[in-house]
């Protein structure tokens, strides 16, 4: 029988309440980043980048553009004969079905479609950070360590340490407790919500807790407890480069805005690990006279007669004389009117911003103003906005 | 629904673009920051929904092949269909055909196979934004033979010189079609014709000894036969010459002549490259250029085109200039009317400035 040596499982069924109203209408994994892109455009070119091709992308919530964007995964060049990309939404069975009830059944219910690869490790992600990885690092690491699992972790500050799931390990990187946001963290260690399972070790835990009375199925309050439980080989790989969680409205701004900073931690040039996308066919962008671009990522088919200051500006967006667009994100085929300002705000895709009105505020500190497609604004502002 | 099929023919363009055709022909020529000039052509027939385009390739046609692939930019990596590059490499010891209708002859099973009744044929140098079912349904009304596309333009420019015009009856009929520098009705090298007559037309050229198509074939049998005209209206380029793609290309950066050429409902295809967003320093300052994305722009730049993956570094004074892909100007270095070809780079502090009505041509990969 064919196989592969590790399938990816990318868990993109999430809300992400804490994005507000720009996950109204999408599932978090397809909001916009970086003037371009969607964040699971990070994991799926990451797998592509590191040799792994073939990718199930479990969704739930809202699955229509996800599904539109992922199409059959040739933008991330996952359109294969053998394996590619694979949507794996929950589905009915004789026996009943619904929907998936955590992270942990959600594999679960597809061990099938892993079983049809026969493969000797899975790679779980998520579809919620922006980060580079080579994942066949890790892999490596988790194969020259015979490991049951590898969970990738991240150093994070210790003043922030007690808002992620921290790793605490021995001398040789083997995980000996696991704390979910522990008040007193005894490391900062952070998992990043990338494991590498054997499969055969995986599937065998994920039945029994299947079986579990009250269990959450999820894999970091059950499947990574039970395998400690069970002294099962569990090592940390220790990622060193940029990775940042993007579930609030502030830390997707923040990420937005650390692309602009003097040396980006995260390079979106880079030929060797291009971040793949879809390609929205737009012609080259226009920078009229009367503009000034400082400090800015733009992309084509914008058309820019404004100030553009210190923001990232996505495909389609045309801003009109006289406006103003500092610290903020602009989303695609937005159009901004004359003499609008627009300070430190998230605007999303296809907004009319009407002439002359103020968006969010120009105080540094200030909350980050969100203006969501409905037309509503949130947090403080005193605009006109009319969809 | 009537189907169409589309032939590029290339073989009688000549490659007059001075160093932008040292190495590739007219047709694989870049244009407008991220496309190259073909793109428009096959655009065009996308967009008109021909699923079937071949494309009659005679010299330089390396780059070519590498920019179309198997056509899936363009939506056209199709079962049925789809794109053909058929560069000549013919072993047909019967062959009589010559010129261009050697492609004819060696490429008659596309005519014969397609499932479509007409077929647009078009060269590469008209750049314009057309819908082919317009000119279809322009050429049955009309009950022609064939239809030629033409434009009226305001003023005859000197890439016009080597145009056909035409003479055009009160009913839209070609009376006659010519040289004559007093006519502004300019051919655009495109014609719509029906499957079987094209099939039997190339048939009795090669008969006659026919070695150009449109010229002996069509405009050769005036008036015995029956050409109407399709007026064009909207923007339109011809490109021939290196003064034509300069003027031509940086009239784009006026607002309603580019909106007219990329019109959202009728987009331009090209070949994905995945770059990111164009990334413009606080040193940078940027006015009336287009910019294609991954570029990375710190100096001055103003009445320009830049290509995707171009560095232009702190200090350097970029002045009506078209910039192509990837080249890297370094720090204070000057470039006033100059075209620079794919990777060339500049070091730093040096100066290029050419003629306004003569642009300074630097050819790929030179490092200066």
């Amino acid at each position: 029988m064919k196989n592969k040596e590790c399938v990816a499982m990318l868990l993109a069924g999430g809300q992400g309440t804490r994005l507000k109203s720009l996950t109204k209408k999408i599932a978090k994994p397809a909001v916009y980043f970086g003037g371009k892109y969607r964040i699971i455009d990070f994991p799926l070119s990451n797998c592509t980048n590191s040799g792994i091709d073939t990718v199930g992308v479990l969704t739930q919530y809202e699955p229509l553009i996800l599904n539109n964007y992922i199409g059959i995964g040739s933008s991330w060049d996952l359109d294969r004969s053998f394996g590619g990309v694979s949507v794996l939404p929950p589905y009915m069975q004789a026996e009943g079905g619904g929907w998936y009830s955590g992270t942990a059944n959600a594999i679960y219910r597809n061990i099938e479609f892993l079983d049809q690869y026969n493969p000797e490790h899975v790679l779980i992600l998520s579809g919620d950070h922006i980060y580079k990885m080579d994942y066949n690092h890790m892999l490596e690491y988790h194969i020259a360590a015979e490991a049951d699992a590898t969970i990738s972790v991240i150093e994070v500050p210790w003043s922030e340490a007690s808002r992620f799931g921290i790793m605490n390990t021995n001398d040789e990187g083997r995980i000996t407790e696991f704390d979910e946001k522990p008040e007193f963290p005894l490391s900062n260690l952070a998992s990043m919500g990338v494991y590498i399972f054997k499969w055969d070790v995986l599937k065998r835990y994920l039945m029994e807790d299947e079986e579990k009375e009250g269990s959450s199925h999820d894999f970091g309050k059950d499947i990574i407890p039970a395998l400690l439980n069970d002294r099962k080989k569990l090592n940390a790989y220790t990622f060193d480069g940029y990775w940042k969680d993007v579930g609030t409205v502030d830390s997707l701004w923040e990420a937005n805005m650390d692309l602009l900073k003097e040396e980006p931690g995260l390079n979106l040039s880079d030929n060797k690990w291009r971040i793949y996308s879809k390609n929205p066919n737009q012609p080259a962008q226009y920078i009229a006279p009367c503009a000034t671009v400082r400090n800015a990522l733009i992309n084509e088919g914008c058309r820019i007669y404004g100030t553009v200051d210190t923001s990232v500006i996505f495909y389609g967006v045309h801003a009109a004389q006289g406006s103003v667009i500092k610290d903020s994100v602009i989303m695609p085929n937005v159009k901004i009117g004359k003499n609008v300002k627009i300070h430190r705000a998230i605007i999303s895709e296809g907004s009319v911003i009407e002439d002359n009105s103020v968006v969010g505020d120009s105080s540094p500190d200030s909350q980050i103003t969100l203006v969501a497609e409905e037309g509503s604004v949130m947090a403080s502002s005193y605009a006109t906005i009319i969809k | 629904m009537d189907l169409i099929a589309g032939i590029i023919n290339l073989d009688h363009e000549q490659d007059l673009l001075e160093e932008l055709t040292y190495f590739r022909c007219g047709a694989a020529v870049p244009f407008a920051g991220r496309y190259r000039m073909i793109d428009f052509t096959i655009s065009n027939m996308t967009n008109s929904r021909i699923e079937s385009v071949a494309v009659f390739a005679r010299r330089k046609y390396r780059s070519l092949m590498d920019h179309m692939e198997q056509g899936k930019s363009w939506d056209l990596d199709r079962k049925r269909g789809g794109l053909f590059i058929l560069p000549p490499d013919w072993n047909d010891p019967t062959d009589l055909s010559r010129g261009d209708l050697q492609h004819f002859h060696n490429n008659i099973d596309f005519i014969r196979r397609t499932l479509a009744d007409y077929i647009v044929v078009s060269g590469s140098q008209n750049i314009c934004s057309i819908d082919y079912r317009d000119v279809l349904e322009s050429h049955k009304e009309s009950g022609a033979d064939v239809t030629v596309v033409y434009k009226k333009v305001e003023e005859l420019q000197p890439e016009h010189n080597l145009a056909h015009k035409l003479t055009i009856d009160d009913s839209g009929r070609v009376m006659a079609i010519h040289n004559d520098h007093q006519s502004n009705n300019v051919y655009m090298d495109m014609y719509i014709i029906e499957r079987d007559y094209l099939n039997q037309l190339v048939e009795n050229c090669i008969a006659h000894g026919c070695s150009h198509l449109f010229l002996d074939g069509i405009k050769g049998r005036l008036p015995d036969i029956h050409i109407n005209a399709y007026e064009h209206e909207g923007s339109h380029a011809l490109i021939n010459s290196v003064e034509s793609y300069y003027r031509n290309s940086r009239k784009l950066l006026n607002e309603s002549e580019h909106d007219e050429l990329f019109k959202e409902e009728f987009p331009v295809f090209t070949k994905v490259k995945n770059e990111a967003p164009s990334q413009y320093a606080y040193s940078s300052n940027v006015t009336n250029t287009l910019v294609a994305n991954g570029c990375t722009l710190e100096g001055h730049v103003e009445d320009s085109i830049l290509f995707r993956g171009v560095k232009i570094g702190k200090g350097a004074v970029i002045k009506n200039s078209i910039i192509m892909q990837r080249c890297e100007i370094e720090e204070n270095a000057v470039l006033e009317n100059v075209i620079l070809d794919k990777d060339c780079s500049i070091s730093s502090g040096r100066t290029l400035i050419g003629a306004p009505e003569k642009p300074f041509v630097v050819a790929k990969r030179k490092t200066m």
